[in-house]
């Protein structure tokens, strides 16, 4: 499988900061999925192989990381969080708003695979609540308004 | 040896932030924003806002003195240092940073490793965020300094996969520091070789526990580990391995610089130094605040937080992140220090004080910490993976306007079998404050039940859920 440059350096140097070569697994997992949009059969094989681990082994952590995915998902990822703080300041009409804008619910993909959508915990912004992760930026002192603009914004860079 | 900083300094032209006001407004959308108060004595945020992530103006600010200090001082003198300084750990339980530094063997046939635990997940805390995107230098020396005290070569900064921002900034700070010596072979012409390396999480909350940390880092499913024995004697690959929370170290170049005196009489006896107080929910000015441990809890809900808007009165705060049993409000005249708050049957934890207004409802409320806590659990332990789940659907149904009688003392019931049977401590962080929202708020908890809707709320859906024997 390819990768980009910048991710093969990443990883081989990776590899020299650790006694075993299995401990780069989580954030190699991460970076390939980032690369490759989630994390597919050939992917699982290819990392099983370069770090000496069984297939079952690679999945195993996969299923265990929230944010490791095998599959598809939209081009953005909007992640609300509703926890405690978020909660406290309308993080789940946010949420609400959301589902009703792009009409999925939560783990749901749009039909034009720009967006999905997930109900997430605490992604620590509580100070900034309500707060939400698009991919990984955050934005924070969400409104309906703001959240509506966002997403806007999003849309116009995704269809470019 | 000495070092001459000037030397290391590079001139850094146009790009010095002149003050931090504009700092603040060519901030980038995905970085927090900073507040302040008159009572804040800053001594982690010291560099907030200064544009310290060049390593230049970290230089400037007495950036790696504390490292070239300890690198003078006996590893005994250091530990003895931290532990008068009566830093307790960050991260949660609060134990003494010396102490735990001085439970590592001298002689290991095994290396020995420096945990930084960026993994910040607990509901209500977004501090560790902030020392990572402002200063991570400060974390790194940190790391050095506690790898110098207990004879380590090697250090780890594990931050959790959300903060993937933070890690360009962590990672670009590592650089920088090998390029100048401070990290590598012989840092500082000194002879000791330290190496630090960044690594990443991908979405867990368990993986902050320290044994699931670790096995997290080996690339594995973060499933804890049994203890004795502890990581400070069989850690990380077998090898002694001494954990601390990214603001525990950030702390320590300033108590190396200051002196434990001066940093132990920050804070009440045994509390050392300061705290960055998360301050969050129902606030007029919410925010990451410095302030000295002790600090009255009323004052920083009151003054500090600007006190509860839109005419709402102060129901009940959770001290220290979602974990921590709730303090309701006739309990908030309290000092924020771990034995303050031990007394007041509740605890610092990891510094997340969450404020309610009287427009909460509890029940709401019990039920969305539990949903995090089922979500979150391993799943290793029968009583957690099995009491977080009875819990969460009991709560659920609740609240749905599905709630008998018996269930309320059958949810206090089951949190209380949970307590200290737990492999781990999420168990306890699941049940504590679940036990105290029964407790304190048991009204709120009858006034749900025969099918009367949530009073709380405008419409409340009624789900069937299975009701519990
Ligand atoms: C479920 C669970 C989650 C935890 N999460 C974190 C965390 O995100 N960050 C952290 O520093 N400590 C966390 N802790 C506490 C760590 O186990 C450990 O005590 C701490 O990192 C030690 O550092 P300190 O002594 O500097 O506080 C967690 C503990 C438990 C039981
Ligand atoms: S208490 Fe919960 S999180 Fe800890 S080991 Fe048991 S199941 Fe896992
Ligand atoms: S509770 Fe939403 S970011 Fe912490």
């Amino acid at each position: 499988m390819r990768f980009s440059d910048q991710f093969e350096q990443r990883f081989s140097e990776m590899l020299t900061h650790y006694p075993t070569k299995r401990s780069v697994l989580v954030p190699t997992l991460l970076y390939a999925q980032d690369e490759i949009g989630y994390l597919t059969g050939e992917a699982i094989t290819e990392f099983a192989r370069r770090l000496d681990l069984t297939e079952l082994e690679v999945r195993n952590v996969i299923s265990y990381y929230s944010m490791l995915t095998t599959k598809s998902r939209g081009k953005y990822n909007v992640q609300i969080c509703t926890n405690i703080s978020c909660m406290l300041r309308g993080g789940e009409d946010i949420f609400q708003h959301c589902k009703k804008k792009l009409g999925i619910g939560h783990k749901g993909t749009t039909a034009d695979g720009l967006f999905s959508l997930e109900e997430v915990e605490c992604i620590g912004a509580c100070s900034w609540a309500p707060a939400a992760q698009v991919n990984y930026d955050f934005h924070e002192n969400l409104t309906p308004e703001k959240i509506d603009k966002t997403l806007d914004e999003y849309k116009k860079k995704g269809t470019q | 040896m000495i070092i001459d900083f000037r030397l290391l300094i590079e001139d850094h032209g146009t790009s010095t932030i002149k003050n931090q006001k504009s700092t603040i407004k060519n901030r980038q959308s995905k970085m927090a924003s900073l507040v302040s108060h008159p009572d804040e004595v800053r001594v982690v945020s010291k560099r907030f806002g200064q544009g310290a992530t060049s390593i230049d103006r970290y230089l400037e600010l007495d950036g790696y003195k504390a490292v070239q200090k300890a690198l003078g001082m006996q590893p005994d003198a250091i530990v003895n240092e931290v532990k008068n300084s009566g830093l307790r750990g960050r991260g949660g339980a609060g134990f003494n940073t010396g102490l735990k530094w001085s439970f590592v063997p001298k002689q290991s046939p095994k290396p020995k490793y420096v945990l930084c635990n960026g993994d910040e997940s607990e509901p209500g805390t977004c501090k560790d965020r902030l020392i990572f995107e402002h200063d991570p230098h400060a974390v790194i020396e940190g790391v050095v300094i506690a790898g110098l005290a207990v004879g380590s070569h090697t250090g780890y900064i594990y931050i959790r996969g959300e903060y993937r921002y933070l890690s360009e900034i962590m990672q670009k700070a590592l650089k920088d520091a090998y390029a100048r010596g401070f990290l590598g072979k012989n840092i500082l012409g000194s002879g000791y070789d330290f190496d630090v390396y960044w690594h990443g999480g991908a979405g867990a909350y368990e993986v902050g526990e320290e044994s699931a940390l670790m096995e997290s880092l080996e690339g594995k499913r973060g499933i804890p580990r049994v203890r004795p024995p502890f990581p400070a004697v069989v850690g990380l690959w077998g090898g002694p391995t001494v954990i601390n929370n990214a603001e525990t170290l950030a702390s320590v170049p300033p108590i190396i610089l200051g002196g434990a005196e001066w940093y132990a009489a920050i804070g009440p006896p045994k509390n050392g130094g300061t705290r960055l107080f998360c301050l969050s929910g129902n606030l007029a000015r919410p925010g990451v605040y410095e302030l000295p441990m002790g600090y009255n809890l009323k004052k920083m809900i009151y003054e500090v937080g600007g006190g509860i808007p839109n005419s709402r009165k102060l129901k009940a705060v959770v001290p220290g992140g979602s974990s921590t049993p709730c303090l309701t409000a006739d309990e908030v005249d309290v000092s924020m220090d771990f034995d303050s708050l031990m007394k007041a049957g509740s605890m610092l934890g990891s510094g997340g004080v969450v404020v309610l207004d009287d427009s909460t409802c509890i029940v709401k409320f019990a039920l969305r910490t539990m949903k995090f806590y089922q979500h979150e659990s391993c799943g290793w332990c029968i009583p957690c993976r099995e009491g977080t789940d009875w819990l969460k659907k009991t709560l659920t149904r609740f609240h749905a306007g599905g709630g008998l009688k018996k269930d309320i003392d059958n949810i206090q019931y089951l949190a209380e079998n949970m307590l200290g049977r737990t492999f781990c401590p999420l168990g306890d962080a699941a049940a504590m404050p679940t036990i105290a929202f029964v407790k304190k708020f048991r009204k709120e908890f009858e006034d749900h039940l025969e099918g009367k809707p949530c009073p709380f709320e405008k419409e409340a859906a009624i789900e069937q859920l299975p009701v519990m024997a």
